[in-house]
């Protein structure tokens, strides 16, 4: 099959598409795998050049780290689920670098942003943690927030430098939300309300996006009650 | 001194870094990639504390004598005694951190786990190592706001700066730009294990190279027990990688079993009535690898098929969609094959009960710090090494260090053209080393195949012009390789065919220091040299 990479050498120069024809060995290899392979040379393009080494970002090759996440075939989602079996029938997988952040090179992107979002917000605790029956799963749920940036590509909403921080800034404020002590952090909610609940256009394609499947509608419901509308008792 | 220098952001680096924030000492946070990405969030089954939550009288004691029993008497009983009293205090400040343990009425529970008697690991369903990650990370972030925390999340430490035989600092590399800045201060290794000796054959990251372990290790560091490598039991073949499957799955009543003659035969637990399916992981591996060559070749299976609905989905939910994702699977109907997978490394930096190496001004923690495990790792004591771990090494540098108010940022500048540990291994030649010390590296090993290795190895690094990065790899494999050859006797993770016994008089652990013409291993002397009480 052929593997279409839109590659890049750094941030200033111009973005070229390489097309390499590349044969799976087996029925389970993913887009991170096949990229592996790639580089680790051997490989020419369609138009006899190098297939000269790819950068991406990777790391877990398991889906749990949220290091590979890129444009597949105009969907993004993380290199290591991606099955190179699902795109047999098309023939050509098409990799492309996360659009909403700025290219280092390649594939590689700098999401900075997403973790400034969070410095800024406050997303942590100023005293312990209150855990109750009430709040364990929604705790649970927000902890397991990859900030791999799929739902901020495809968010109508979100843009890098705007006001509003998304879905990847929701969850892991959710988290500290549902456990924070009464009425503190109130500082915390005003951002909440500010970034989050202000800007969120409630399109919900964060939850059909998530490869790690949070229920970001249940979170942002919870965290909206809490934050913006602070019916926060009820919930402890 | 400057700032304290972390490398590595996973549990160990976290944890050391809040604690040292909270008392109040700048740190910087080195690591190739941010937290988010790093090994510690793919750990699974838990962190064990003798709280004896679930009413069994369980005791700090109890735990202590688990753990050097499960490491076969090589870890040192002063720093295990260590790790199993603060036990309880750690885990509930990561509780009070907000980590959602699992809890039954209102209080958190404990599930079994291999190699103890007691239910002693406190759990997050199937995710515990990501939940307390989370955790970890959000208190970092609050101590980064307030300036104690500075972090570099695209850098990566080629070597120590070292001076007068002290280590004075580090070297590090912005990937993104390429280049480098010295920084000085206490520098505390929290790299992670070696997974990078063995590409694509090991649970973990691709980041872990080990890179950083071979490089100190050239510059004088010493290293201790390298040849106990644990294989993890369970783990599935997964695109690129072996994909674990937590113990935990056998703690909620999974059983391993082969077909013999057509015949379901649950080995472990006839051959081992007492813990059955929760032997120590040596155990259970080597008798998987025994079992298959009995039945020529057969798969071993682990059966999950019993398990409840409200178990599945309370206990062990992501390990049954990773399971579904990687083989097409359902474990909750039926069983799967699995395999035993390299997981974990007992050895690595030599350390002392407070962390400090070798090399003055220079702490390790986490699974890249050899201390605890001995001759293997019970299951739910690595979360907990890497967490006290940090915590213990930050404790001492904030003991026995005073901070400094220069808060002058390194100044990065282009490589020279001769930086040292500056250019990357080779992929081939990464491989090349990597399918020796699989051959003589795996559960059952002997003299031949060691000694015909490090020839092989001579050989293969013989003929080539190598890097910085090259030559401290094939120096750690060497290293590696003759630990395993001296210690002619089998002890937890190391099982010899031709010396299938244990012998009391090596009772402790290897060591491996480099200087002039190379690698030397020998055995300690005593549990720990050179540390200044």
């Amino acid at each position: 099959m052929r593997i279409e990479v839109v590659r890049r050498e750094n941030a200033d120069s111009t973005p070229y598409l390489q097309s390499i024809e590349y044969t799976p060995k087996d029925k389970n290899e993913t887009v991170a795998f096949a990229l592996d392979m790639i580089n680790k040379g051997g490989y020419k393009d369609t138009d006899g050049r190098d297939a000269a080494p790819i950068k991406w970002e990777h790391s877990c090759l398991q889906k749990k780290c949220g290091a590979c996440a890129m444009v597949i075939n105009g969907v993004p989602r993380l290199a290591c689920g991606a099955r190179l079996r699902e795109f047999e029938k098309q023939g050509t997988v098409r990799l492309e670098p996360l659009k909403k952040f700025p290219v280092i090179a390649d594939l590689w992107v700098n999401r900075q942003v997403m973790f400034d979002a969070l410095l800024k917000l406050g997303t942590w605790l100023e005293s312990d943690a209150v855990m109750t029956e009430k709040n364990e799963n929604t705790a649970y749920d927000a902890s397991r927030c990859l900030q791999c940036g799929c739902c901020l590509e495809v968010c109508p909403n979100f843009y890098a430098g705007g006001e509003f921080y998304g879905m990847a800034a929701c969850v892991p404020a959710s988290r500290v939300i549902a456990e924070l002590k009464g009425d503190t952090q109130q500082s915390l909610k005003q951002g909440y309300d500010k970034h989050i609940f202000e800007g969120c256009g409630k399109s919900l394609s964060c939850k059909n996006i998530c490869p790690t499947g949070i229920e970001t509608d249940r979170l942002l419901a919870r965290s909206n009650m809490a934050s913006v509308w602070k019916r926060l008792l009820r919930l402890k | 001194m400057s700032r304290v220098i972390i490398i590595g952001a996973g549990l160990a680096g976290l944890s050391c870094a809040v604690t040292l924030a909270a008392g109040g000492r700048r740190c910087c946070l080195i690591s190739k990639q941010p937290s988010e990405r790093a090994q510690s969030v793919l750990a699974e089954g838990g962190i064990n504390a003798a709280l004896d939550l679930m009413g069994e009288g369980d005791t700090v004691n109890e735990h202590f004598e688990d753990t050097i029993k499960g490491g076969v008497y090589l870890a040192d009983a002063e720093a295990v005694r260590g790790l199993t009293e603060n036990a309880p205090e750690t885990v509930m400040w990561l509780r009070a951190l907000g980590v959602p343990f699992n809890t039954e009425n209102g209080q958190m529970i404990q599930r079994p786990f291999g190699g103890q008697k007691k239910r002693r690991t406190l759990f997050a369903k199937s995710s515990s190592g990501k939940m307390i990650m989370s955790a970890l990370i959000d208190e970092a972030r609050k101590y980064e706001s307030r300036g104690l925390i500075k972090r570099y999340p695209h850098h990566e430490m080629i070597r120590l700066l070292i001076d007068n035989g002290r280590c004075t600092g580090a070297r590090v590399k912005d990937s993104v730009t390429g280049k480098c800045a010295d920084f000085s201060g206490t520098v505390v290794m929290c790299t992670g294990g070696m997974n990078g000796m063995f590409p694509m054959m090991t649970t973990g990251t691709t980041q872990n190279t080990g890179d950083a372990l071979a490089a100190v290790f050239m510059q004088g560091v010493r290293l201790s027990n390298l040849e106990m490598i644990q294989y993890h039991p369970t783990t599935i073949a997964a695109s690129g990688k072996r994909c674990l499957v937590s113990e935990a799955a056998r703690g909620e009543g999974g059983r391993l079993y082969i077909l013999k003659d057509g015949v379901k035969y649950y080995f472990m637990e006839e051959r081992h009535p007492d813990l059955k399916n929760l032997a120590p992981r040596d155990v259970v591996a080597r008798e998987m690898y025994f079992v298959r060559r009995e039945t020529g070749g057969q798969s071993v299976m682990l059966d999950m098929t019993a398990l409840d609905g409200k178990t599945w989905k309370n206990k062990l939910p992501d390990l049954r969609q990773e399971v579904m994702e990687q083989l097409s699977l359902d474990p909750k109907i039926e069983p799967i094959p699995v395999k035993e997978g390299i997981h974990y490394f007992m050895g690595g930096i030599d350390v002392d009960p407070f962390h400090r190496t070798s090399l003055e001004g220079l702490y390790a923690a986490g699974e890249c710090a050899s201390i605890y495990h001995g001759a293997n790792r019970l299951g739910g004591n690595s979360m907990l090494g890497a967490v006290y771990g940090g915590k213990r090494a930050a404790g001492d540098i904030l003991q026995s260090t005073s901070a400094n108010d220069d808060t002058t940022e390194p100044g990065f500048e282009e490589a020279g053209e001769n930086e040292s540990f500056f250019e990357e291994a080779a992929p081939e030649f990464i491989k090349n080393v990597s399918d020796i010390l699989l051959d003589c590296l795996g559960i059952v090993r002997n003299e031949d195949t060691l000694k015909n290795s490090l020839g092989r190895l001579d050989e293969l690094t013989g003929g080539l012009s190598l890097n910085d990065r090259e030559k401290a790899r094939a120096e750690l494999a060497a290293a590696m390789i003759k630990c395993a050859l001296i210690r002619r006797e089998s002890r937890g993770a190391h099982y010899r065919e031709d010396y299938p016994e244990r012998d009391e008089s090596l009772c402790t652990m290897t060591s491996a220091e480099v200087s002039g013409g190379g690698a030397e291993v020998g055995f300690k002397q005593k549990a720990y040299e050179g540390a200044v009480l």
